[in-house]
């Protein structure tokens, strides 16, 4: 497989970031949303990993703990070959410039009474020692790269449409030459036509820097558009990985088969061909999830032992993760029941 | 499509200006459109395209100032809606005409109970008792699709999901037996696997009641599975209006064909690169004397800066503003 060959610039093992709930007269902590609950991942240098998820199911999360913009509650993330799972946050702040973000909405995430220079000059000012005629410079090359006119640098963000202050986010966060960029729904505050110019942009931008994304949506027929490969979230877990292709051709979890036939088609001659799987009720909530598999309460083809014991997320066809029970041999689920732990750890340390 | 049945809600060239302070916005210009019984007519367009505006605009629920609806007709029930008096148009509102709004979240009110809420419309304006109500309100729930709807009458809002809220304000709006129900993006707020059901619970809601519906969305994909007919609108204009089929088989529009092509689809052929239409919706400070889409068209040509197109015919229910004919790949005729 290509994969092995190459070298990841993020890994992620058994990613959890828990909430707590504090109630009652003594803020006594009562319980916690398990936002993120032992998610595990590479990303690999040069791709996009498309992230997809519905509203609450931890994808957004996932991105931020994976810049540590939380302090994770377990697991390990690597970035470039080096730990940061557990590393304090003044201790982050000299790799904050190879690892940066952009986020969901353009309009909260800029600073109103900062001008568009000194916004995209800010990462410039705490993490260089250019001179001012130096960052200046280096603001209108970012603002030709993401394709703002330069003479605009002096405006405030209100003077901007909502793709514009987006390509001012994209331009901040490429000011330090990062590698790695989480992308945490750049597109959807945004409408139809400038969706396709950001996601054009950002991918122009891949291929002359050599960035690697986190690419973090709802949206799945723009996911399959930029993506190299794609992790499905549900309730705190990722359900299945795969490479794009396989993964929209051949969805082997429930969950994912179900999501992809729920995007309506902008084609009435293919919408009407197929039968659409209507998933029943609601997801549960991520402070008491059920019992087994996260799925099993909405699951059209759920079986005894989903109820009952969670499925192990591992690699049934090269490169293709999925955690189901429905691709479990029999005796690897009784060896399963019985609770052993070394095959869970072998699990692991494999290339995920 | 049978073009015979008299329609239940007729416009006519309906504008609709705001007074703002840094001048005034035309943000409807001369909409026309018919709703025959039992059809549903999906509204695109992007933010700002006039769309929510327009099916506001109907039954006069924009304050006003700064919204003036300045000139055009809407014939319902043989009356002209943007005649009529408050009192009769509070009648037709949540009566013979449903709206259900974007975010349900923020429409429903959040110290009344549902039942409360749903009981509401039902003595106002069908002089029901609390019994009656309280029973038709139960059955309402159930025909949305809730579960042990009669003990759910008595939860607030925020013990529903998105999905079961948007549900109880589908429910809402049909209380009254509606002819017409007008849905401003209701699924837009929701998830997919949640959209799916509510777009499910509309085809059938709607074969069952037989009622005509306006879907107002910025989804060609939800529209493409769901309307009968479609109306594209732009810059408070609509650019082509056909049946859905006729639409994404034959558009006619520059915008509509641009918009087709930008959107990635989760099935078939995956482009290497996105089409993408240049430039910004104009900002509409000004009646327009000329086709708004001509800055970012491809084929524009001189007539386009001088005149606004009107709607022309292009035979199987379809018509399109634009100076530019498809069909032969030239202008059309001055």
């Amino acid at each position: 497989m290509l994969d092995a060959a190459r070298k990841p610039l993020v890994s992620v093992r058994d990613l959890k970031m828990h909430f707590p709930i504090y109630a009652g007269l003594f803020r006594r902590r009562v319980g916690e949303v398990k936002a993120v609950d032992g998610v595990s991942f590479d990303v690999f240098e040069g791709e996009t990993l498309g992230l997809v998820g519905e509203s609450g199911c931890g994808k957004s999360t996932c991105g931020r703990a994976v810049l540590r913009l939380y302090d994770i509650t377990d697991g390990s993330i690597t970035i470039e070959g080096r730990e940061i799972g557990q590393t304090p946050q003044p201790d982050l702040r000299p790799m904050r410039p190879t690892m940066q973000m952009v986020f969901q909405d353009p309009q909260a995430s800029l600073n109103p009474r900062m001008t568009v220079e000194d916004i995209i000059k800010e990462p410039l000012d705490e993490h260089t020692t250019l001179t001012d005629a130096e960052k200046r410079e280096k603001v209108g090359e970012l603002m030709d790269a993401v394709g703002l006119n330069r003479k605009f640098a002096k405006r405030y963000p209100h003077a901007f449409s909502g793709g514009q202050r987006q390509r001012i986010g994209i331009a901040r966060a490429l000011a330090l030459n990062p590698k790695f960029i989480v992308c945490d729904e750049p597109i959807a505050a945004l409408d139809v036509s400038i969706q396709a110019q950001v996601v054009n942009l950002l991918e122009d931008l891949q291929e002359q820097f050599g960035l690697t994304y986190l690419f973090i949506s709802h949206d799945l027929s723009m996911v399959r558009h930029i993506a190299t490969r794609v992790a499905v979230m549900y309730l705190g877990k990722v359900v299945e990985l795969a490479p794009r292709e396989g993964l929209y051709a051949d969805p082997l979890h429930p969950y994912t088969n179900a999501l992809l036939s729920a995007v309506p088609e902008p084609d009435p001659s293919l919408a009407r061909k197929s039968e659409r799987i209507i998933l029943q009720g609601d997801v549960p909530s991520p402070s008491n999830p059920p019992k087994g598999c996260n799925f099993c309460t909405r699951c059209p083809s759920v079986m005894d032992i989903c109820k009952e014991v969670e499925p192990d997320y591992r690699e049934v066809k090269p490169g293709r993760f999925v955690a189901c029970h429905l691709f479990n041999e029999i005796n690897d689920t009784a060896s399963q029941m019985a609770g052993t732990e070394d095959k869970k750890s072998t699990n692991k340390e494999k290339t995920l | 499509m049978p073009d015979g049945a008299m329609p239940v809600l007729d416009v006519r060239d309906l504008k609709t200006v705001f007074q703002t302070r840094g001048g005034e916005v035309h943000a409807v210009n001369d909409v026309s459109f018919a709703l025959r019984p039992g059809e549903l007519l999906g509204v695109v367009g992007e933010s700002g395209s006039g769309k929510s505006v327009t099916m506001m605009s109907l039954l006069g629920l924009l304050p006003s100032p700064p919204a003036d609806v300045r000139d055009g007709q809407v014939m319902f029930g043989g009356k002209d809606l943007l005649k009529v008096s408050m009192d009769e148009l509070r009648a037709v509102r949540g009566g013979e005409i449903g709206f259900v709004f974007q975010d349900p979240m923020t429409s429903l009110n959040p110290v009344y109970t549902v039942g409360f809420q749903l009981m509401e419309p039902l003595r106002k304006h069908m002089g029901m008792n609390k019994r009656q109500a309280a029973k038709r309100a139960q059955e309402l729930l159930e025909l949305v699709g809730i579960p042990d709807a009669r003990r759910r009458l008595d939860d607030y809002p925020h013990q529903f999901s998105g999905g079961m809220r948007q549900r109880v304000m589908i429910a809402i709006a049909l209380a009254c037996d509606p002819k017409v129900l007008i849905a401003d993006e209701p699924t837009t707020a929701l998830d997919v696997t949640i959209q799916a059901q509510i777009l499910e619970l509309m085809k059938e809601l709607r074969d069952k009641l037989g009622m005509a519906v306006i879907w107002i969305t910025h989804d060609l994909g939800v529209i493409a599975g769901i309307a009968d007919r479609v109306m594209v609108m732009y810059a408070g204009q609509v650019v082509e209006h056909a049946p859905v089929k006729e639409l994404f088989g034959n558009p006619q529009h520059p915008y509509t064909r641009a918009l087709l092509k930008t959107i990635p689809s989760i099935a078939g052929e995956r482009a290497a690169r996105l089409t993408i239409i240049e430039g910004q919706p104009p900002i509409m400070g000004a009646a327009p004397s000329a086709c708004p889409f001509r800055d970012r068209c491809d084929v524009a040509f001189e007539r386009c800066a001088h005149e606004n197109p009107p709607r022309y015919d292009v035979g199987h229910g379809h018509d399109t503003a634009c100076f530019f004919d498809a069909r032969t790949g030239a202008p059309r005729d001055a």
